[in-house]
């Protein structure tokens, strides 16, 4: 603590006092040397960034780089470890959303802070109401979305309870009340996340025009395509830290691909040869909507036999995760076949797959890999409680539970106070090595991993890596997803590459070419 | 004119059931008034517990609890009005017995982010136990509750008969409908209010104090049920016993279930069941069913009505949930 404090003093005093004199004018929003980590990891290190009045800037990265983060330490809803976040001229630390909001920055939140059941123009007003003799002032509130939305070309109907309105509307909604609040930098959390193509064009249109007006703007996203369309500058974010820094006028889709996925020094794996069998899954024409009953999946194909590890590389939301899902038996596809062994389980359940052999390292662990609130023991047996020797009929056999539990707590390496404490409480990575050790234990036929590694300490990584390398040696056939390009080379015995919902080209893992991956994933094909 | 329109469906079944009130009367007026009498007698206690509900709910805090909430009040009141001998006293103290226990509550449940369920049946048991204890029999009040004539609206006939020719508390209930009503929608604090029930973290990131907001209004929304024991105490029996609230506690949640916690509906929906009560009693002479089946009958009637409402109405999105700042957004 205290040598943090030392070194917070030591290093960003001075750059403070050079960068007010060295800043130009016009720079609305400067960033220097800023550091976040929560536990061990280090969400953000050592960013550097600014933006000018005027200019939209995006945070381009995949999911867990640090992107949101960062901009939560600009709306003040988390405080920086280390550096400083000059607004205006202004270096004071933000205290709150209150005190970023005061000072001009707006945010529209990637889960839209609405009330659903209030009117557009009620929504607007919350927070910050007049009134006259008591009563609330809601024509002065109809008024003000109206002139609003007149003036930015937002139309929206100040009357309109906010849930009867589609996504994007709704995002308006979000956009004016930031602009009601007179914001300088408005920032968007993945505002493309939840909209469709159409509304997507819109916002960017938009946003264009904000910019026109001297609005700042900085904006997450993961999409090349809406960098390009509308960014001025773009700051690549890889695993915490700023890993580039681009004009969009000067780079393209490959470029940004490149950056994005890296070319930091390849995790080396220890591997075999692979010596694959028969075809275990076997996935033909699969089509499978999304929550949006958009078609993620659209007419994917491929096969994945015994002992080899087919990965699947792709930048996120093509259809990576519709199509875990729809394997594991969480979503019901729309079309297209899946067969594991020769039997079909298109339409099988979550246990129905995992009794056909499917083990299933989710994407999104906290939701569907733990119960945060059972104890280990428990959560290492979430799949088989009921089966011997787990259980005799009706009655669970706790011994076995608790054997099971410390059998595995030293085959793989977890960390805990003890097998009956809550899963809730460990660290992401060994929450990680709690799923993994669950669905490898009961030795799958086909071992689904997506995402394995997302926001995991580095050694935890290998640990993982190595554990799924062990599957395949030992006859499993392996389903890498991941959107961390360097995952995939140095596990996958064959690369699938996905983009658009199918897969748009295949090769082997051994000396696949990292720019052309990239290529194929930005879509150029 | 355009809450005319948003409102028709229930300003015209109002009309409706104004005009069958109107025939009833001219056919027989006598029993028309005694009807309509006994309905809100029945029914001032029920929007009263109600409008305690409307105000924690609204706010994000389920109150299971009215029921024990009204019996501590209705205790505290007449015990007190007998000991002093005034009966303005008893009715204050009540009213603050019922405040007290929603800062019970408000502080269990939004500080201590104990569960609301329990928070609400550990006020039920102790209201029970406490009231039971400290039970004397032999006291009576000095003086009965005035009734207060409002001068002109009593002349009205029925509805001046019914409404406005009663009690202090009856007609404290019948004005702090629409007052609530219009504070809820119409006002800064009604739509802060809202907001913290539906979706707090959208009121936290507009600057709103979500916690304090709903410890001020568990709190202060329990000078309602503290009116509605005193009423039960002090109005409408002069006298207390153990456990006479008697479920109008948990009726009271009914009504403001089926109620869609808006005041006004809550209103008619106390009246409603206020008038089936009342037409039980009537029909005891006509057709011969014994007693306890008319007296169970606004309970069955709770069934049924929830049965039916329940899929239909919508609670305040985040009633029961607690809120801890930084979460969720």
């Amino acid at each position: 603590m205290s040598q943090e404090a030392t070194q917070d003093t030591t290093r960003d005093r001075p750059v403070e006092a050079t960068d007010r004199s060295a800043a130009p004018a016009e720079r609305l929003l400067d960033i220097e040397g800023l550091s976040k980590s929560f536990g061990t990891v280090r969400a953000n290190r050592d960013i550097n960034l600014h933006v000018g009045r005027g200019e939209i800037v995006a945070l381009l990265g995949e999911n867990g780089a640090g992107k949101s983060t960062l901009v939560k330490q600009i709306f003040g809803l988390i405080k920086p470890d280390h550096g400083t976040i000059t607004i205006k001229g202004d270096a004071s630390p933000i205290k709150d959303p209150k005190d970023a909001i005061r000072r001009g920055i707006g945010m529209v939140h990637q889960h839209f802070q609405l009330v659903p059941v209030m009117t557009v123009a009620e929504n607007m007003i919350l927070g910050h109401e007049t009134t006259s003799r008591g009563v609330l002032d809601i024509e002065g509130a109809r008024q003000l979305v109206r002139e609003l939305s007149d003036k930015h070309g937002l139309k929206v109907d100040p009357d309109v309870e906010v849930e009867d309105l589609p996504v994007g509307t709704q995002q308006r909604v979000e956009i004016l009340k930031a602009l009601s609040r007179r914001v300088d930098l408005l920032i968007l959390d993945e505002p493309t996340a939840v909209l469709t193509p159409q509304e997507t064009d819109e916002l960017l249109t938009v946003m264009k025009e904000l910019a026109a007006g001297g609005t700042s703007i900085v904006f997450i996203t993961h999409k090349l395509r809406e960098v390009l369309a509308v960014a001025d500058r773009v700051y690549v974010l890889r695993q915490g830290g700023v890993v580039g820094e681009v004009a969009t006028a000067d780079t393209d889709a490959r470029g940004l691909a490149t950056m994005m996925v890296g070319r930091d020094v390849v995790l080396r794996v220890d591997k075999e040869e692979a010596t694959p069998g028969d075809d275990v899954l076997s996935i033909r024409d699969l089509v499978v909507l999304d929550d949006r009953q958009l078609r993620a999946v659209d007419g994917f194909s491929l096969d994945v036999r015994a002992g080899e590890i087919v990965g699947v590389a792709g930048v996120e939301g093509n259809g990576q995760r519709e199509l875990v899902e729809a394997i594991a038996g969480m979503r019901p596809p729309q079309s297209g076949r899946i067969d594991l062994l020769g039997k079909d389980i298109t339409k099988a359940n979550p246990h129905d797959t995992h009794v056909a052999g499917v083990g299933h390292i989710p994407e999104d662990r906290e939701r569907h890999g733990l119960v945060a609130s059972y104890s280990l023991a428990d959560n290492l047996v979430l799949n088989r409680f009921s089966e011997k020797p787990f259980a005799n009929g009706f009655v669970r056999d706790f011994d076995e539970v608790r054997k099971n539990a410390e059998a595995l707590f030293t085959e793989f390496d977890i960390r805990a106070a003890g097998v009956q404490a809550m899963a809730g409480s460990l660290s992401g990575g060994n929450k990680q090595k709690v799923v993994v050790a669950r669905e490898m234990s009961f030795r799958p036929k086909l071992l689904m991993a997506a995402q394995p590694t997302r926001g995991v300490d580095v050694g935890s990584i290998e640990f993982i890596h190595r554990r799924i390398v062990a599957a395949r040696d030992a006859g499993a056939a392996v389903l890498l997803v991941s959107a961390e390009l360097d995952e995939v080379l140095s596990l996958a015995d064959r690369i699938a590459v996905i983009h658009g919902g199918k897969v748009v080209a295949e090769m082997p893992g051994k000396d696949a070419d990292r720019t052309e991956i990239g290529r194929l994933m930005a879509g150029d094909h | 004119m355009e809450w005319l329109k948003r409102n028709q469906i229930t300003v015209g079944a109002g009309l409706v059931i104004l005009v069958a009130a109107y025939v009833f009367y001219a056919v027989n007026s006598n029993v028309a008034t005694s009807m309509f009498s006994g309905a809100w007698f029945f029914a001032v206690p029920l929007v009263l517990g109600a409008l305690t509900g409307v105000v924690g709910e609204r706010s994000g805090v389920v109150n299971i609890g009215i029921e024990g909430q009204m019996l501590v009040a209705a205790f505290a009141a007449f015990f007190s009005a007998a000991a002093t001998g005034s009966l303005i006293v008893g009715v204050l103290v009540g009213m603050l017995a019922g405040i007290a226990m929603g800062a019970f509550l408000a502080l269990t449940t939004v500080k201590g982010l104990m569960d609301q369920i329990i928070a609400g049946v550990v006020i039920n048991i102790v209201a029970t136990g406490l009231t039971s204890f400290f039970y004397r029999p032999g006291k009576v009040l000095s003086a009965n509750m005035p009734q207060w004539e409002v001068p002109l609206l009593s002349k009205i006939p029925l509805i001046g008969d019914v409404f406005f020719q009663s009690g202090p508390i009856a007609l404290f209930a019948l004005v702090s409908v629409p007052v609530v009503h219009f504070a809820l929608f119409r006002t800064r604090w009604g739509l802060r209010t809202r907001s913290i029930g539906e979706y707090p973290s959208a009121a936290d990131t507009a600057g709103i104090d979500v916690i304090r907001m709903r410890l001020v209004n568990v709190t202060i929304g329990g000078i309602f049920a503290g009116a509605a024991g005193a009423y039960l105490s002090m109005e409408a029996t002069g006298g207390f016993e153990r456990g006479m609230t008697a479920g109008r506690g948990f009726l009271a949640l009914a009504i403001l279930i089926f109620g869609g916690w808006r005041p006004l509906r809550v209103f008619a929906a106390a009246l409603f069941f206020g008038f089936t009560n009342a037409l039980a009693s009537q029909l005891q002479g006509v057709i011969s069913i014994p007693q306890q089946f008319i007296t169970l009958l606004p309970y069955l009637l709770t069934l049924i009505v929830l049965a039916v409402a329940a899929g239909r109405v919508r609670a305040p999105a985040a009633v029961g949930q607690p809120f801890v700042k930084g979460e969720g957004s």
